[in-house]
């Protein structure tokens, strides 16, 4: 036997799968194709151990006492914050733990616009693709300090128009806030190019890192943000986690999110001060276990390595596009050049609502996700109420997509009639490969 | 093959073919409503005329459930009385969050019955009765 150089030459999905109990769930009753990974993964026996080793072992509150466990509490604490860091190249100074993404990106808007960073002579500037938590927050702000928002426009397949781009990253843009990856198309955005034009132009940039960091490795020094959000529960690891990344010396300038215990220097009824980074964002008692959790899904990806999980969703994802596009009564929405669809992928089945599509596959026991994705402006860009998403991970098989392919022939089979009255597209997103 | 316990044929044929689809002119009662988790929309509405539902009609876009259950309501309350449409309303909905057994005047109203097994979809199911039955609620009250 010869030894390969091949990413997959020591990746065995089977192998995989059985360090995910939920995978070998031995009380279902009925069968399991979880393709909806993109909403929340799931988690391994070792990211559910670090959790439990920490509440059998070391559970006290944070950075406060001098007693034996609040000092194992905050050295496991702060160790998982090391481990993030390093997973993204980060300066640690400016790691602060959340709840998840939407919190992440509540704390840049807030922290900017309190402390005077937005006006109302400003502009912040998001894109169509943006899920509602990237969206929400600064019409939040916007209500108190009267900045304007903008959108950057995509092209029918769902890219973004970067002319339309270049023209927004321009006086008066002071920030803009990003996704890396579209939660609906799977598209990944050009973001170093966004950047590197955003900060030429003296403006900020936020990034929603939420549908990256599962599927591929992102490296702060390299990407070279201002701000990047993302959550643990994406990438293995559990719900509750998340993290802030900030450069250092933008967060010690902004105001404080959430007021509280941890968070202060000294206080009186006068003044209060701040404490140092990043406790300065990390107000009252922290979800400690969830981060000691995410820390154990950064070791388990680095286990098996980006480079298989990339090389086998590639795989996957082939697999899946191949079997959407060869059934006729399917619309996927998306680039025509299909390698850019990355872990996720949207469709519809021509005159069905993605609600029906959704529950059928259900009955097959395959997850999806159907909706609005949380991105209702994309939605209207695409023309439909609804889609449905499938997603993959390091744990799905080929055995996984091709029960969904079965579930879309039932669909196929239950709505016969009304598929063949839509036999001409209403989408304006029509790419089939002929 | 057995029957589907949920897109059983009748209620494809609403979805598919939906009845009083559109608006009524000059309606008395006009109400909207949407389910923001899945984007459904309904629109109703009627005319009373003597204490009765005269005429009615729906518009909207949504999910094979969400559009058969607002056309079988249409076919269900036409011509009734309002307190009997209200009645109506009030056993759709406790056969689908109660599970009450359908009552024999049902008819069409009673193919709905095995959305309950599905509960992420009961609210689609009962989004174009609920409106009818707060508007008639509504009514009934500025009535007292």
């Amino acid at each position: 036997m010869t030894t390969s150089a091949h990413p997959l030459a020591h990746f065995d999905v089977q192998e995989i799968r059985k360090d995910f109990p939920i995978l070998n769930d031995g009380t279902r009753t009925r069968p399991l194709s979880y393709l909806d990974s993109a909403a929340t993964s799931q988690k391994p026996a070792v990211v559910l151990n670090a959790m439990h080793d920490y509440y059998v072992h070391a559970n006290a509150n944070v950075h406060r006492g001098v007693h034996e466990l609040g000092d194992a509490a905050t050295s496991r604490f702060e160790h998982a914050r090391h481990r993030v860091a390093r997973f993204l190249n980060a300066d640690p100074r400016g790691l602060i733990f959340v709840r998840n993404t939407t919190e992440a990106l509540n704390l840049v808007a807030t922290g900017i616009a309190r402390q005077g960073g937005l006006m109302a002579s400003d502009r912040v500037v998001l894109s169509v693709l943006e899920h509602h938590s990237n969206i929400v927050p600064w019409q939040l702000e916007r209500s108190t300090h009267g900045f304007a928002i903008a959108a950057i426009p995509l092209h029918p397949d769902g890219t973004l128009d970067m002319d339309e781009a270049r023209k927004l990253l321009a006086p008066p843009t002071k920030l803009l806030s990003i996704t890396y990856q579209s939660n609906v198309l799977g598209t990944v955005t050009p973001l170093k190019e966004l950047i590197a034009m955003a900060h030429e132009a003296g403006i900020l940039v936020a990034v929603d890192g939420a549908q990256r960091v599962p599927h591929a490795r992102v490296d702060m020094k390299d990407l070279n943000c201002d701000f990047f959000a993302m959550s643990g529960h994406k990438v293995y690891g559990p719900m509750g986690s998340g993290i802030l990344w900030g450069k250092p010396e933008l967060l010690s300038s902004m105001s404080p999110f959430l007021g509280g215990g941890s968070m202060i220097d000294t206080v009186t009824f006068e003044r209060t001060t701040w404490a140092e980074l990043p406790q300065k964002f990390e107000a009252g008692t922290p979800d400690v276990a969830a981060a000691v959790g995410l820390a154990a899904a950064c070791d388990y990806i680095d286990s098996l390595t980006y480079e298989a999980i990339e090389a086998h969703e590639k795989d996957l994802m082939q697999h899946l596009l191949h079997m959407l596009d060869s059934l006729p009564y399917i619309d996927v929405y998306g680039p025509n050049d299909r390698e850019r669809i990355v872990g996720a992928v949207s469709f519809n089945v021509r005159g069905v609502h993605a609600h029906d599509v959704g529950t059928i596959c259900d009955r097959h026991g395959v997850a999806i996700r159907v909706g609005h994705h949380c991105c209702q402006p994309l939605m209207r860009h695409l023309g439909v109420p609804a889609t449905a998403r499938a997603s993959v991970a390091a744990y799905v098989t080929h055995d996984d997509i091709d029960s969904l392919g079965e579930a879309l022939a039932d669909v196929a089979s239950i709505f016969g009639q009304v598929i063949t009255q839509h036999t001409s597209p209403a989408s304006q997103m029509e790419h089939r490969h002929a | 093959m057995p029957e589907d316990d949920l897109y059983r044929e009748i209620i494809l044929e609403h979805a598919s073919h939906p009845h009083h689809h559109g608006t009524v002119t000059s309606a008395t009662h006009t109400t909207e409503g949407r389910n923001p988790v899945c984007g459904d929309e309904i629109a109703l509405s009627w005319n009373e005329k003597d204490g009765k539902v005269s005429d009615i009609a729906f518009d909207g876009t949504g999910c094979s459930i969400s559009q058969a259950a607002a056309s079988i309501l249409c076919d269900s309350v036409i011509g009734l009385p309002t307190s009997q449409a209200l009645a109506c309303a009030r056993s759709f909905r406790a056969m689908l969050v109660e599970g009450t057994a359908p009552e024999d005047d049902m008819s069409d109203m009673a193919a709905l019955q095995g959305v309950q097994a599905y509960p992420a979809r009961v609210k689609c199911a009962l989004l174009a009765w609920n409106l009818l039955a707060e508007s008639l609620e509504a009514e009934e009250q500025s009535h007292d």
